[in-house]
């Protein structure tokens, strides 16, 4: 009876997860190794040859180049930024709670909202940077228009976005360290940066790994800015894998090799959801 | 080493904030002051009122606000009751229906939109709020947030209900709900400000004004081609942000709390 009442609570719940990540997880695995299926012709099995032109697809390999290259810049430098944002905001300063707020606004507000903001900055001539370089006598720059500066300068608006998140669960993190440690750290003469990179930071460790995870994942569905800065251009310097994906789906109605497209994601967020699993294991055996 | 530290903390502050400062400076001010800042430039609400009549920002409000409603619910209800089956029922095959569950944190819906939007054609709404909402009402990080809470409530509250003659469900709302009620509010806070700025999926499945929420609305307004004004775009911009951005002042501490909560795993 219970088992019955059980399935019955979970139901309506999991026939809906079932029905938005497994069975399309599975379909777009299958479609992978069809050709598209038009009025005239229904779709047929290929085998392989989608895969194999992604792999001479010049613009796949840029768009995978250019996602791993934006996750493993932004998710470092914002994590760095956020411990130091955490660590700061620990202190007894003057106006902390407005510096905290200020830390955390971008957060709340849409990546749509906020690439809005960043075109002002990032335009040409009028824009506020080149403004700023211009008072400076330094050249003045295209940043979006430039293949070299593109895809940095939407690193560095993410990092702006994302950077005040995680600094949140550094905050509960470094709260949950004793004091006395560090005290006791200060009577044996150390300073505070010995005792923040011997004490501090590896009893941050578990925090760094959670949020690593969490932000490497993200990165990876993180396309929004993209509709409003450049449009993955110019010359998809600037593309990443699902924008390309909803690109090849939604603007050449190409809906097999965007399946293809969509194994090579999720193959890269289980890779990366592995590594945590493999770390949370070791974590176990340390304690 | 102090004193450094003090003017790290407040130059990133001022670079945190100052995008958002700036917003504020090109929205109040006339176009030609959006990019040249004369202190005493006369204040004018005339972007809020270009950017208002211009796009139908009040519809965008609305069709938001009622995405963001209709997610809440379904994801409130559905998340109860799958969190209760897992923290309080015993069923043949629970831990695989958990880890199937689990699988969601790291594939979401919109890594999926080819297949997804086809499901979602299929049941032909396209174009709908429905259609917008549903692949995100069952969540899994909802479900189990509520699980581990529920695990945390001592069963002998459950076993007095029991005695006392309630029924699972009625154990449910009576015993379980109430005392989970900061898990509810921290998880309301996160998923309303989620999809309040949720910009892909919707992009994908709306395409009237009569169903287009915010972000979709702005991203269109604001595209560099349609030709809009900085200050235009900015007034836009806030009016957009707005009701999130003033909840989240009134909120502070329980939107920061809930980060915290829903960050321990």
């Amino acid at each position: 009876m219970r088992h019955v009442y059980g399935w019955l609570l979970l139901l309506p719940g999991f026939t809906l997860i079932v029905a938005f990540t497994h069975y399309p997880t599975v379909t777009t695995f299958i479609n992978s190794f069809f050709s598209n299926q038009t009025v005239i012709r229904p779709k047929k099995f290929v085998g392989l040859s989608n895969y194999e032109y992604m792999l001479n697809d010049p613009v796949f390999l840029q768009t995978f180049k250019n996602t791993i290259y934006f996750a493993l810049t932004t998710v470092p430098l914002s994590i760095a930024l956020a411990l130091a944002m955490a660590v700061f905001v620990q202190e007894k300063i003057r106006g902390r709670s407005v510096v905290r707020l200020a830390y955390f606004t971008p957060t709340i507000l849409p990546m749509v909202a906020v690439a809005n903001i960043w075109l002002f900055f990032y335009a040409p001539e009028i824009g506020l940077i080149n403004q700023i370089f211009q008072y400076f006598n330094l050249p003045q720059q295209n940043f979006l228009g430039d293949t070299n500066m593109v895809l940095e300068a939407t690193i560095v608006m993410t990092v702006w976005k994302e950077a005040g998140f995680f600094m949140i669960f550094y905050l509960a993190a470094l709260q949950s360290i004793p004091k006395e440690l560090n005290e006791a750290a200060k009577i044996e003469g150390a300073s505070a940066w010995t005792s923040f990179w011997k004490i501090t930071f590896p009893l941050l460790m578990p925090t760094t790994f959670f949020v690593m995870v969490n932000a490497l994942i993200n990165s990876f569905k993180m396309i929004d800015h993209l509709f409003i800065l450049t449009k993955g251009g110019p010359d998809n310097a600037s593309n990443l894998l699902l924008y390309y994906i909803y690109d090849v789906a939604f603007s050449f109605f190409d809906y097999a090799y965007a399946a293809t497209l969509t194994i090579v994601l999720l193959a890269l967020l289980i890779v990366v959801s592995l590594i945590q699993f493999g770390l949370v294991e070791r974590k176990i055996h340390y304690k | 080493m102090k004193l450094l530290q003090k003017i790290a903390t407040y130059t990133l502050a001022i670079i945190w904030i100052l995008p958002l400062i700036y917003t504020f400076w090109a929205a109040s001010h006339e176009e030609k002051y959006s990019s040249d800042f004369t202190l005493f430039a006369p204040l004018s609400g005339q972007a809020f009122f270009d950017a208002w009549i211009q796009a139908p920002f009040l519809q965008y409000l609305t069709n938001t606000f009622f995405l963001v409603t209709i997610i809440l619910i379904g994801q409130m209800v559905l998340c109860t009751l799958a969190a209760y089956a897992f923290a309080k029922f015993d069923f043949y095959g629970k831990n695989i229906a958990f880890f199937l569950v689990l699988m969601q944190l790291m594939i979401m819906p919109e890594n999926l939109i080819i297949e997804n939007y086809k499901t979602v054609a299929n049941f032909n709404l396209i174009d709908t709020t429905w259609g917008m909402a549903i692949p995100y009402i069952a969540s899994a990080f909802g479900i189990f947030l509520l699980r581990q809470t529920f695990k945390t409530i001592p069963s002998e509250l459950d076993d007095a209900a029991k005695i006392e003659g309630c029924s699972p469900i009625g154990t449910l709302f009576r015993v379980y709900i109430p005392l989970s009620k900061p898990t509810y509010l921290a998880y309301a806070l996160v998923s309303v400000s989620y999809h309040w700025n949720n910009f892909l999926w919707p992009l994908v499945i709306a395409n009237s004004n009569e169903v287009k929420p915010l972000t979709v609305g702005l991203a269109i307004f604001a595209a560099p081609e349609s030709g809009v004004q900085w200050s235009t775009i900015s007034a836009a911009t806030l009016i957009s942000v707005a009701p999130l951005l003033i909840a989240f002042l009134i909120f502070q501490k329980e939107f920061v709390n809930s980060f915290l909560h829903t960050g321990i795993k």
